[in-house]
Protein backbone atom coordinates (compact mmCIF):
# COMPACT_ATOMS: atom_id res chain seq x y z
CA UNK A 1 0.00 0.00 0.00
CA UNK A 2 2.83 2.38 0.91
CA UNK A 3 4.34 1.82 -2.50
CA UNK A 4 1.06 2.79 -4.17
CA UNK A 5 0.96 6.00 -2.11
CA UNK A 6 4.48 6.84 -3.26
CA UNK A 7 3.63 6.07 -6.88
CA UNK A 8 0.49 8.20 -6.69
CA UNK A 9 2.25 11.19 -5.12
CA UNK A 10 5.11 11.03 -7.60
CA UNK A 11 2.76 10.72 -10.58
CA UNK A 12 0.63 13.70 -9.52
CA UNK A 13 3.64 15.86 -8.59
CA UNK A 14 5.60 15.11 -11.75
CA UNK A 15 2.57 15.71 -13.98
CA UNK A 16 1.80 18.99 -12.22
CA UNK A 17 5.27 20.46 -12.79
CA UNK A 18 5.20 19.41 -16.45
CA UNK A 19 1.83 21.17 -16.89
CA UNK A 20 2.85 24.34 -15.02
CA UNK A 21 5.62 25.02 -17.52
CA UNK A 22 3.20 24.78 -20.44
CA UNK A 23 0.50 26.92 -18.81
CA UNK A 24 2.56 30.02 -18.03
CA UNK A 25 0.80 32.84 -19.94
CA UNK A 26 2.24 33.86 -23.30
CA UNK A 27 2.57 37.50 -22.21
CA UNK A 28 5.24 36.61 -19.67
CA UNK A 29 7.14 34.63 -22.29
CA UNK A 30 7.31 37.52 -24.75
CA UNK A 31 9.72 39.45 -22.55
CA UNK A 32 13.23 39.11 -24.05
CA UNK A 33 14.89 38.28 -20.73
CA UNK A 34 12.46 35.42 -20.09
CA UNK A 35 12.99 34.12 -23.63
CA UNK A 36 16.76 34.09 -23.28
CA UNK A 37 16.50 32.46 -19.87
CA UNK A 38 14.14 29.79 -21.21
CA UNK A 39 16.58 29.11 -24.07
CA UNK A 40 19.55 28.79 -21.70
CA UNK A 41 17.86 26.64 -19.03
CA UNK A 42 17.77 23.45 -21.15
CA UNK A 43 21.48 23.97 -21.89
CA UNK A 44 22.25 24.08 -18.17
CA UNK A 45 20.01 21.12 -17.37
CA UNK A 46 21.25 18.91 -20.21
CA UNK A 47 24.89 19.69 -19.42
CA UNK A 48 24.41 18.86 -15.74
CA UNK A 49 22.47 15.66 -16.54
CA UNK A 50 25.06 14.49 -19.06
CA UNK A 51 27.85 15.02 -16.54
CA UNK A 52 25.96 13.32 -13.72
CA UNK A 53 24.98 10.28 -15.77
CA UNK A 54 28.59 9.88 -16.87
CA UNK A 55 30.57 10.62 -13.73
CA UNK A 56 28.19 9.68 -10.93
CA UNK A 57 26.98 6.44 -9.43
CA UNK A 58 24.16 7.42 -7.12
CA UNK A 59 25.66 10.25 -5.09
CA UNK A 60 29.27 9.15 -5.49
CA UNK A 61 31.48 10.60 -8.22
CA UNK A 62 33.17 7.90 -10.31
CA UNK A 63 35.49 7.74 -13.28
CA UNK A 64 34.75 4.51 -15.15
CA UNK A 65 34.32 3.12 -18.65
CA UNK A 66 31.39 5.49 -19.31
CA UNK A 67 33.83 8.42 -19.38
CA UNK A 68 35.70 6.74 -22.27
CA UNK A 69 32.36 6.10 -23.98
CA UNK A 70 31.33 9.72 -23.64
CA UNK A 71 34.71 10.87 -24.94
CA UNK A 72 34.14 8.66 -28.00
CA UNK A 73 30.71 10.24 -28.45
CA UNK A 74 32.28 13.71 -28.23
CA UNK A 75 34.84 12.82 -30.90
CA UNK A 76 32.07 11.42 -33.10
CA UNK A 77 30.14 14.69 -32.65
CA UNK A 78 33.17 16.77 -33.61
CA UNK A 79 33.50 14.65 -36.75
CA UNK A 80 29.81 15.44 -37.46
CA UNK A 81 28.82 11.79 -37.26
CA UNK A 82 25.09 11.02 -37.44
CA UNK A 83 23.14 10.73 -34.19
CA UNK A 84 22.92 6.93 -34.06
CA UNK A 85 26.64 6.57 -34.75
CA UNK A 86 27.41 8.92 -31.85
CA UNK A 87 25.35 6.80 -29.45
CA UNK A 88 26.74 3.56 -30.89
CA UNK A 89 30.30 4.83 -30.42
CA UNK A 90 29.61 5.56 -26.75
CA UNK A 91 28.02 2.15 -26.15
CA UNK A 92 30.72 0.17 -28.00
CA UNK A 93 33.66 1.98 -26.41
CA UNK A 94 32.13 1.64 -22.94
CA UNK A 95 31.53 -2.09 -23.45
CA UNK A 96 35.03 -2.50 -24.92
CA UNK A 97 36.76 -0.73 -22.03
CA UNK A 98 34.74 -2.78 -19.52
CA UNK A 99 35.62 -6.02 -21.30
CA UNK A 100 39.32 -5.13 -21.26
CA UNK A 101 39.48 -3.92 -17.67
CA UNK A 102 37.20 -6.71 -16.44
CA UNK B 1 13.40 -2.87 -15.15
CA UNK B 2 15.40 -2.27 -12.00
CA UNK B 3 12.21 -1.87 -10.03
CA UNK B 4 11.11 -5.47 -10.52
CA UNK B 5 14.17 -6.52 -8.55
CA UNK B 6 13.50 -4.18 -5.64
CA UNK B 7 10.18 -5.36 -4.29
CA UNK B 8 7.67 -3.68 -6.61
CA UNK B 9 5.05 -5.85 -8.28
CA UNK B 10 4.67 -6.06 -12.07
CA UNK B 11 1.57 -3.86 -11.86
CA UNK B 12 3.33 -1.26 -9.71
CA UNK B 13 6.33 -1.18 -12.01
CA UNK B 14 4.18 -0.62 -15.08
CA UNK B 15 1.94 1.93 -13.36
CA UNK B 16 5.06 3.89 -12.48
CA UNK B 17 6.18 4.07 -16.10
CA UNK B 18 2.71 4.88 -17.43
CA UNK B 19 1.85 7.54 -14.87
CA UNK B 20 5.13 9.17 -13.95
CA UNK B 21 6.97 8.87 -17.28
CA UNK B 22 10.13 10.70 -16.38
CA UNK B 23 12.93 8.19 -16.02
CA UNK B 24 15.09 9.88 -13.41
CA UNK B 25 12.15 10.28 -11.02
CA UNK B 26 11.14 6.64 -11.49
CA UNK B 27 14.62 5.37 -10.68
CA UNK B 28 14.86 7.69 -7.69
CA UNK B 29 11.52 6.53 -6.34
CA UNK B 30 12.37 2.86 -6.77
CA UNK B 31 15.82 3.35 -5.28
CA UNK B 32 14.44 5.16 -2.23
CA UNK B 33 11.71 2.54 -1.69
CA UNK B 34 14.17 -0.32 -2.09
CA UNK B 35 16.45 1.37 0.44
CA UNK B 36 13.60 1.23 2.94
CA UNK B 37 12.69 4.92 2.71
CA UNK B 38 9.15 5.96 3.63
CA UNK B 39 6.80 6.70 0.72
CA UNK B 40 6.70 10.45 1.38
CA UNK B 41 10.47 11.03 1.35
CA UNK B 42 10.75 8.74 -1.66
CA UNK B 43 8.08 10.70 -3.51
CA UNK B 44 9.68 14.03 -2.52
CA UNK B 45 13.02 13.01 -4.02
CA UNK B 46 11.36 11.85 -7.20
CA UNK B 47 9.38 15.09 -7.33
CA UNK B 48 12.54 17.22 -7.12
CA UNK B 49 13.99 15.31 -10.04
CA UNK B 50 10.82 16.06 -12.00
CA UNK B 51 10.83 19.82 -11.33
CA UNK B 52 13.22 20.47 -14.23
CA UNK B 53 10.40 19.46 -16.59
CA UNK B 54 8.65 22.72 -15.67
CA UNK B 55 11.60 24.65 -17.16
CA UNK B 56 11.33 22.55 -20.31
CA UNK B 57 7.63 23.34 -20.47
CA UNK B 58 8.40 27.08 -20.37
CA UNK B 59 10.51 26.80 -23.48
CA UNK B 60 8.29 24.29 -25.24
CA UNK B 61 5.12 26.28 -24.79
CA UNK B 62 6.64 29.14 -26.86
CA UNK B 63 7.80 26.79 -29.57
CA UNK B 64 4.76 24.55 -29.75
CA UNK B 65 2.15 27.32 -29.34
CA UNK B 66 -0.45 24.72 -28.44
CA UNK B 67 -4.12 25.52 -27.89
CA UNK B 68 -4.91 25.66 -24.16
CA UNK B 69 -7.16 22.60 -24.37
CA UNK B 70 -4.40 20.40 -25.79
CA UNK B 71 -1.80 21.37 -23.19
CA UNK B 72 -2.91 19.00 -20.41
CA UNK B 73 -2.46 16.11 -22.87
CA UNK B 74 0.89 17.29 -24.16
CA UNK B 75 2.17 17.87 -20.62
CA UNK B 76 2.84 14.21 -19.85
CA UNK B 77 5.40 14.14 -22.67
CA UNK B 78 7.37 17.17 -21.45
CA UNK B 79 10.64 15.40 -20.64
CA UNK B 80 14.38 15.68 -21.37
CA UNK B 81 14.29 13.89 -24.70
CA UNK B 82 11.22 15.51 -26.27
CA UNK B 83 12.48 18.97 -25.27
CA UNK B 84 15.91 18.35 -26.73
CA UNK B 85 14.49 17.06 -30.02
CA UNK B 86 11.89 19.85 -30.28
CA UNK B 87 14.51 22.56 -29.58
CA UNK B 88 16.66 21.24 -32.42
CA UNK B 89 13.91 21.84 -35.01
CA UNK B 90 13.96 24.92 -37.26
CA UNK B 91 10.23 25.57 -37.81
CA UNK B 92 7.08 25.42 -35.66
CA UNK B 93 5.70 22.62 -37.81
CA UNK B 94 8.78 20.47 -37.34
CA UNK B 95 8.91 21.38 -33.63
CA UNK B 96 5.39 20.01 -33.24
CA UNK B 97 6.15 16.91 -35.30
CA UNK B 98 9.42 16.34 -33.42
CA UNK B 99 7.71 16.69 -30.06
CA UNK B 100 4.82 14.39 -30.96
CA UNK B 101 6.89 11.69 -32.65
CA UNK B 102 9.49 11.65 -29.87
CA UNK B 103 6.83 11.75 -27.17
CA UNK B 104 4.73 8.99 -28.66
CA UNK B 105 7.58 6.66 -29.59
CA UNK B 106 9.33 7.12 -26.24
CA UNK B 107 6.09 6.63 -24.33
CA UNK B 108 5.35 3.38 -26.16
CA UNK B 109 8.94 2.12 -26.04
CA UNK B 110 9.52 3.11 -22.43
CA UNK B 111 6.38 1.32 -21.26
CA UNK B 112 7.00 -1.73 -23.43
CA UNK B 113 10.56 -2.09 -22.18
CA UNK B 114 9.31 -1.61 -18.62
CA UNK B 115 6.87 -4.48 -19.10
CA UNK B 116 9.43 -6.70 -20.80
CA UNK B 117 12.07 -5.76 -18.27
CA UNK B 118 9.77 -6.49 -15.36
CA UNK B 119 8.78 -9.84 -16.90
CA UNK B 120 12.28 -11.02 -17.65
CA UNK B 121 14.60 -8.97 -15.48
CA UNK B 122 16.89 -11.93 -14.86
CA UNK B 123 16.81 -13.19 -18.44
CA UNK B 124 18.46 -10.04 -19.83
CA UNK B 125 21.32 -10.19 -17.37
CA UNK B 126 23.67 -7.30 -16.74
CA UNK B 127 22.92 -4.48 -19.20
CA UNK B 128 25.96 -2.58 -17.93
CA UNK B 129 28.28 -5.23 -19.41
CA UNK B 130 26.98 -4.21 -22.85
CA UNK B 131 27.78 -0.56 -22.22
CA UNK B 132 24.12 0.38 -22.59
CA UNK B 133 24.28 2.71 -19.59
CA UNK B 134 26.50 5.00 -21.69
CA UNK B 135 23.71 5.46 -24.25
CA UNK B 136 21.77 7.88 -22.01
CA UNK B 137 24.54 10.45 -21.52
CA UNK B 138 25.62 10.05 -25.17
CA UNK B 139 22.08 10.93 -26.31
CA UNK B 140 22.08 13.99 -24.05
CA UNK B 141 25.50 15.04 -25.32
CA UNK B 142 24.41 14.68 -28.95
CA UNK B 143 21.35 16.83 -28.24
CA UNK B 144 23.32 19.36 -26.23
CA UNK B 145 26.15 19.83 -28.76
CA UNK B 146 24.17 21.88 -31.33
CA UNK B 147 22.98 24.22 -28.55
CA UNK B 148 26.53 25.22 -27.59
CA UNK B 149 27.07 27.82 -30.30
CA UNK B 150 27.84 31.02 -28.44
CA UNK B 151 30.31 31.71 -25.63
CA UNK B 152 27.38 32.34 -23.36
CA UNK B 153 25.85 28.95 -24.00
CA UNK B 154 29.21 27.29 -23.40
CA UNK B 155 29.66 29.22 -20.17
CA UNK B 156 26.22 28.08 -19.00
CA UNK B 157 27.01 24.46 -19.91
CA UNK B 158 30.39 24.53 -18.19
CA UNK B 159 29.07 26.14 -15.02
CA UNK B 160 26.16 23.67 -14.94
CA UNK B 161 28.53 20.70 -15.17
CA UNK B 162 30.64 22.04 -12.29
CA UNK B 163 27.56 22.71 -10.13
CA UNK B 164 25.86 19.43 -11.04
CA UNK B 165 28.88 17.29 -10.20
CA UNK B 166 30.27 19.36 -7.34
CA UNK B 167 27.02 19.45 -5.38
CA UNK B 168 26.08 15.83 -6.04
CA UNK B 169 27.70 14.37 -2.91
CA UNK B 170 26.36 17.08 -0.59
CA UNK B 171 22.75 17.69 -1.63
CA UNK B 172 19.78 15.26 -1.81
CA UNK B 173 19.10 13.51 -5.14
CA UNK B 174 17.57 15.76 -7.77
CA UNK B 175 18.53 19.04 -6.09
CA UNK B 176 22.01 19.42 -7.70
CA UNK B 177 20.45 19.44 -11.18
CA UNK B 178 18.08 22.20 -10.10
CA UNK B 179 20.94 24.22 -8.63
CA UNK B 180 22.87 23.65 -11.87
CA UNK B 181 19.95 25.24 -13.72
CA UNK B 182 20.85 28.46 -11.89
CA UNK B 183 23.88 28.61 -14.21
CA UNK B 184 21.51 30.06 -16.83
CA UNK B 185 20.33 33.13 -14.86
CA UNK B 186 23.82 33.55 -13.36
CA UNK B 187 25.50 33.78 -16.77
CA UNK B 188 22.71 36.03 -18.11
CA UNK B 189 23.20 38.37 -15.15
CA UNK B 190 26.98 38.45 -15.59
CA UNK B 191 26.55 39.08 -19.32
CA UNK B 192 24.06 41.88 -18.58
CA UNK B 193 26.55 43.58 -16.26
CA UNK B 194 29.37 43.25 -18.77
CA UNK B 195 27.20 44.62 -21.55
CA UNK B 196 25.99 47.42 -19.30
CA UNK B 197 29.58 48.56 -18.82
CA UNK B 198 30.50 48.42 -22.51
CA UNK B 199 27.37 50.34 -23.55
CA UNK B 200 28.22 53.03 -21.05
CA UNK B 201 31.70 53.26 -22.52
CA UNK B 202 30.43 53.35 -26.10
CA UNK B 203 26.95 54.95 -26.18
CA UNK B 204 26.64 54.42 -29.96
CA UNK B 205 26.67 50.68 -29.50
CA UNK B 206 23.30 49.00 -30.07
CA UNK B 207 22.55 46.76 -27.10
CA UNK B 208 20.80 43.44 -27.46
CA UNK B 209 21.93 42.55 -30.97
CA UNK B 210 22.76 39.11 -29.63
CA UNK B 211 23.15 36.05 -31.83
Amino acid sequence: MNIWIAIGLTAVGCYAVKLIGLLVPAGVLERPLVQRLAALLPVALLAALTAQQTFADGRVLVLDAKAAGLAAAAVALLLRAPFLLVVAAAVLVTAGVRAMTG
Amino acid sequence: MTSAGSGLTLLQTCALSLLVFTGASQFALVGALAGGGNPFTAAAGAFFLGVRNAFYGLRLSQLLALPRAVRPFAAQWVIDETTAVALAQPTRRSVRIGFTVTGLSLYVLWNLTTLLGALGAEAIGDTDAWGLDAAGPAVFLALLAPMLKTTMERAVGGLAVVLGLGLLPVLPAGVPVLVAALAAPAVLWAEGRRRGRTTQAKPDDVPGEDR
